[in-house]
């Protein structure tokens, strides 16, 4: 019986003691919570705030600023979505076939010193300030070359900075398939390209799709390179080879010496239009990978 | 469709560590060969190198010959690739293609290697091969729903159907039971004895039971240490490794001593 009792409150003292630290760390991690939450909604109410009201004009997504004065509150910035969202995509275009290629090369074929320097560059390359990438390409493709500014030395500088990220990611995800799937291809006589192109890429195509549409959420708001690369145009400029060409990062940086409140309107309503462009495309990432998953199921 | 295999002092090297050690061994075709030791032995590394799995390992390598109906599959102008269409192989855990349909499973053998063949004929073939598997009368009303979604056992026969569908002469099997229940488990080995009939079967289990009702022969693998190389101890009809041995490491592991 006096046993029992012993026991009984041994457990007590435990569980009391436990209680503590678990009531300490739950209030830790809600702290931390917040502090991580607060300013991400604050950011987000501000722009939302101050930059709706611009999105209520009816030219917003579709005129460019050409003709409208600096004071004036009128047109749009079809302009620089347009600039944004091609630069992105001709970018896109380079990147994702070459990152896919070479994060295919280090999981299925890479051995040895060459995969090792592979693997370290991305990484270095990975680490690289846009800044950076953007005055490499000026003196590459600028100064020895003799290209001129353009749109197109824009999406130079992003594949440098999506090249790496969309190799990290598809690399991880082919990481995923199981050895299992590819030997079961192996044994039915399947060469290892094949394998490789109808058995690991399909099962891992959801991952791979969301990481790379990632990858151009983030470029899509560098500001870096607009600013080195590429002169601002008012207008719709759609020739991405000549001339200069707005973007959303460089209209905002533009807008933000125009003393008038059009321009501050111009530079919240500029602001939401980029945050509502990168959700979107993360929203689309989402819906594609859900889409893929469940076309199998 | 079934061929014969002759090993001849087969060596394994993973790298430089040599894995398994001069192996010889003939499988007459049309028969269950079970081979058993314990855990590490080299059993399962010896398996693989029947249908050259081995090579996908990197360091693997063999020296010696396999002779499948007298051709080398080691020869110097013979592509892997080719051989493993002649010798097929069912893995210890189930492994449909989760992208792919029960059907899409089945075909896909002969679709990745570049086999073109009307709807007919590959109708044909699915039924054909889902009922050499025992498995055409569960899934035929679902064909095109996806294999995943199949029971651990059913998997594992779509996994063997898949395998006969590219109609090869030998098929290996690496523990094919051990992620089974019991009753799928019996599944598995009538099936394995209806594919007899057919095919030359290999099949590597832990399950001494399993190798006593399933095959016709019994190789017994045993190693040293830990280090050292595998090694086939004794190669026999599978009544007489179970009854009276000639090697007392093979009744010590047959009567449950050790392993």
């Amino acid at each position: 019986m006096s046993s029992v009792v012993r026991g009984a409150r041994i457990v007590h003292t435990v569980s009391g003691r436990r209680k503590f630290v678990d009531r300490f760390a739950r209030v830790l991690v809600w702290l931390a919570f917040a502090v991580a939450i607060v300013p991400l909604a604050w950011v987000l109410y501000t722009v939302v705030a101050r930059g709706f009201e611009a999105l209520l004009l009816p030219t917003w997504f579709t005129n460019s600023l050409q003709g409208i004065l600096p004071k004036e509150f009128a047109g749009g910035v079809g302009h620089a979505i347009y600039g944004s969202i091609i630069q992105a995509l001709i970018a896109s275009v380079i990147s994702v076939p070459l990152g896919i290629m070479v994060a295919i090369y280090l999981v299925e074929y890479g051995r040895g010193a060459l995969a090792r320097a592979t693997t370290f560059m991305v990484d270095i390359l990975s680490g690289i300030p846009s800044i950076v990438a953007a005055l490499f390409v000026f003196a590459l493709w600028i100064t020895t070359l003799g290209f001129d500014r353009s749109a197109f030395a824009v999406s130079i500088a992003l594949v440098l900075l999506m090249v790496p990220v969309i190799v990290r990611s598809t690399e991880e995800m082919l990481k995923l398939v199981p050895m299992d799937l590819r030997e079961a291809s192996y044994a039915l006589g399947v060469n290892k390209m094949r394998t490789i192109l109808r058995i690991v890429l399909p099962t891992s195509l959801s991952g791979i799709v969301s990481g790379v549409l990632l990858a151009v959420a983030r470029v899509m708001g560098e500001t870096a390179p607009v600013l080195v690369l590429v002169g601002y145009s008012r207008s719709m400029n759609y020739n991405v080879f000549e001339g200069n060409m707005a973007s959303l990062p460089l209209l905002i940086y533009t807008e933000f010496t125009n003393p008038y409140p059009a321009g501050q309107l111009r530079i919240w309503g500029a602001s939401l239009t980029l945050i509502l462009l990168i959700a979107l495309l993360n929203i689309f990432a989402r819906v594609i990978a859900w889409a893929i998953e469940r076309r199998r199921a | 469709m079934s061929k014969r295999i002759e090993v001849e002092d087969l060596d394994v090297y993973y790298g430089s560590f040599l894995a398994v050690e001069g192996v010889s061994l003939d499988i007459a075709s049309r028969t269950v060969t079970a081979l058993i030791g314990p855990s590490g032995c080299g059993k399962s590394t010896f398996l693989r190198t029947l249908n050259r799995m081995h090579e996908v390992t990197p360091g693997g390598r063999v020296s010696g010959s396999v002779l499948i109906d007298s051709e080398d599959i080691y020869g110097s102008k013979v592509d892997p690739v080719l051989v493993r269409r002649q010798v097929g192989m069912v893995f210890q855990r189930p492994n449909p293609f989760p992208t792919m349909s029960i059907r899409d499973n089945v075909l896909a053998g002969v679709k990745l290697t570049g086999g073109r063949m009307s709807r007919s004929e590959s109708d044909e073939l699915v039924e054909s091969s889902l009922t050499g598997a025992n498995l055409w009368n569960e899934v035929k009303d679902r064909l095109d729903k996806p294999g995943s979604g199949l029971s651990g056992g059913q998997q594992q026969r779509l996994c063997i159907a898949r395998a006969i569908a590219v109609k090869p002469d030998v098929i290996l099997m690496d523990e094919p039971c051990s992620a089974l229940d019991p009753i799928s488990t019996l599944a598995i080995e009538d099936l394995i004895e209806e594919l007899k009939n057919d095919y030359t079967i290999v099949i590597v289990t832990h399950n001494m039971q399993q190798a006593s009702r399933v095959s016709d022969r019994t190789a017994f693998f045993n190693i040293a240490g830990t280090g050292k190389p595998g090694k086939l101890i004794e190669y026999d009809d599978t009544t007489t490794i179970f009854s009276k041995p000639s090697v007392q490491a093979t009744e010590d592991y047959v009567s449950g001593k050790f392993g």
